[in-house]
């Protein structure tokens, strides 16, 4: 058996450009949140490091590198290091199944921007983003300290109480498409009309999607649900023994999920690299500039749900506990299973 | 068997909503939009801040700073140590101590008497400028220049070098300076 080396080298290549996308954005996600949470609250942000604080994210980079590196004693220091590691590692991995784009023509080949189109993409992703609690759990866990381990309690009993109506909601939506591929997702959905504008998923599935975002916003720990890092209560949540670049790896992990969450809700419900409007079947001798277009098309949304994220975030106080979970198994649950049977009959109906 | 009801004494008394929630109010999602209305709307009002280093907040012409010890226009001293500032200082934060004007001060001093010593505990002044009313001299005015902090004590304890205003004769360019005209 022979190895398509080049093949592997782009597909290396593809991987770095996306991971580094993913911590530059994440970055600027930080330098975003800032800014946006002064313009609501009619305060200008950061704007003493460069032209409107834009090396504002470096300075708290390199700062955050500066800073010392404390293991408690009484903590387990495998683990205490293995939780970051594997919050960073499951934020990153989510993104290997997500088509950021059309193909583009590099020296002759074509190359899909995806790094893995495998055909259980949808089912992937939950496993991956599962796997982001253990980082939570085990840093939580480690610390030693009763506020890290309540906190770290909270946020794995919260992302398994919302993943199970976010897995409703979405069962939904493969009824529909009747593939797993998030590639296969984003070509059903452009062939609709108006450019692909009467093709997304979220006309056909709004009930679906609300669901969807309310339980991204809980897996992604933001407000409301922020319970796991519930400073007036827990201190400074799971990752209160942490220090340094550890800390820094907990909060980049919550911002990359952010972007990955709202890749994927761009995928799934808004249509992918689809640009409204515009029939890109038509215009298939566009080539690399389609490509782009496409790009352009799916990041643009993706910012606005960064937006819709840091939004929120400065509009609706945190949930009680119990209301938490009131929401999670009372309301969204029952509601997501009702919009799963409801879709299965008029799917059924339509294909009698 | 009528229910009392306590008077309202301003009408502006109200009766708070108990009634249970509507449907629409429990699934909380149109009063969220309408609170994510509120805070968009705030992108668009006008921010109160004011870039402190780049631009200044113009002082009110009534702004009582640090002190001066005037000079008069051939930049001899106007004071006289008479001591009505002390006197009139609700702080108690000025002494002086007098001395005679001998032959040949004339270009330093206005007055046959002048101050040898004259000191302000900044510390325990208020800025109330009640010297500067109390002066028939006009020797002593507050100015535009908030007092500075400082490390130690003694620091906040102001000599009359620390005082006086440069000589419009011999230091022009301090005095324009100091007058805010440079």
């Amino acid at each position: 058996m022979s190895i398509d080396w080049i093949l592997v080298l782009e597909k290396f290549l593809l991987i770095a450009v996306v991971v580094t996308a993913s911590l530059v954005i994440a970055m600027y996600e930080t330098w975003g949140e800032r800014k946006i949470a002064a313009i609501l609250q009619d305060r200008r942000g950061p704007n003493r490091a460069g032209p409107m604080g834009l090396f504002q994210p470096l300075a708290d980079g390199l700062k955050l590198f500066m800073k010392e590196e404390i293991i408690p004693n009484s903590s387990n220091k495998f683990l205490f290091i293995l939780g970051p590691c594997l919050a960073m590692m499951a934020a990153m991995m989510t993104s290997a199944v997500i088509p950021f784009g059309g193909t583009i023509e590099v020296f002759g080949r074509t190359v899909a921007l995806q790094i893995a189109d495998v055909n259980i993409g949808v089912l992937y992703i939950f496993a991956v983003v599962s796997l982001g609690v253990y980082g939570i759990m085990i840093g939580g866990w480690a610390s030693n300290n009763k506020f890290s381990l309540m906190a770290a309690l909270r946020a794995a009993s919260q992302a398994i109480s919302y993943e199970l109506a976010m897995g409703l909601s979405l069962i939904a939506l493969l009824f529909m498409s009747g593939s797993l591929s998030m590639r296969e997702i984003v070509t059903q959905q452009m062939a609709g009309g108006w450019g692909g504008l009467l093709g997304w998923n979220v006309i056909y599935q709004p009930l679906g999607f609300l669901i969807f975002l309310v339980a991204a916003f809980a897996e992604c720990n933001r407000t409301p649900f922020d319970l796991p890092e519930a400073e007036n209560e827990l201190n400074f949540g799971y990752h209160q023994e942490y220090s340094s670049m550890k800390l820094g790896f907990y909060l980049f992990a919550e911002y990359i999920n952010m972007f990955i969450s709202s890749v994927v809700m761009a995928t799934l419900f808004f249509g992918g690299y689809d640009m409204p409007f515009f029939d890109e079947a038509a215009h298939a001798d566009w080539g690399n500039w389609l490509a782009l277009i496409g790009i352009v098309a799916l990041m643009a949304k993706v910012v606005f749900f960064i937006f819709l994220f840091m939004w929120v975030r400065w509009t609706i106080p945190r949930f009680r506990y119990d209301q938490l979970m009131n929401l999670g198994w009372k309301k969204m649950v029952p509601l997501a299973l009702a919009n799963m049977l409801i879709t299965g009959a008029v799917v059924l109906w339509l294909n009698s | 068997m009528g229910e009392k009801i306590m008077q309202s004494l301003t009408n502006r008394a109200k009766q708070v909503d108990r009634k249970p929630m509507s449907f629409v109010e429990r699934l909380y999602l149109w009063n969220i939009l309408k609170g994510m209305f509120i805070t968009f709307s705030h992108i668009f009002k006008k921010r109160p801040t004011i870039n402190y280093p780049e631009k200044e907040r113009p002082f009110s012409p009534v702004f009582r700073g640090l002190h001066v010890l005037n000079r008069d226009e051939e930049g001899r001293e106007r004071c006289t140590a008479c001591g009505l500032c002390a006197l009139a200082c609700p702080a108690e934060a000025i002494t002086m101590e007098a001395a005679e004007r001998k032959n040949g001060e004339e270009h330093l001093y206005r007055e046959e008497k002048y101050a040898a010593k004259y000191e302000i505990n900044m510390l325990r002044c208020i800025f109330c400028g009640l010297c500067e009313e109390a002066c028939p001299k006009d020797a002593i005015y507050l100015s535009e220049t908030p007092a500075p902090a400082n490390f130690t004590r003694e620091s906040f304890i102001y000599k009359k070098e620390d005082l006086l205003i440069p000589n419009p004769k011999t230091e022009t360019d301090d005095f324009k300076k100091a007058k805010g005209l440079a």
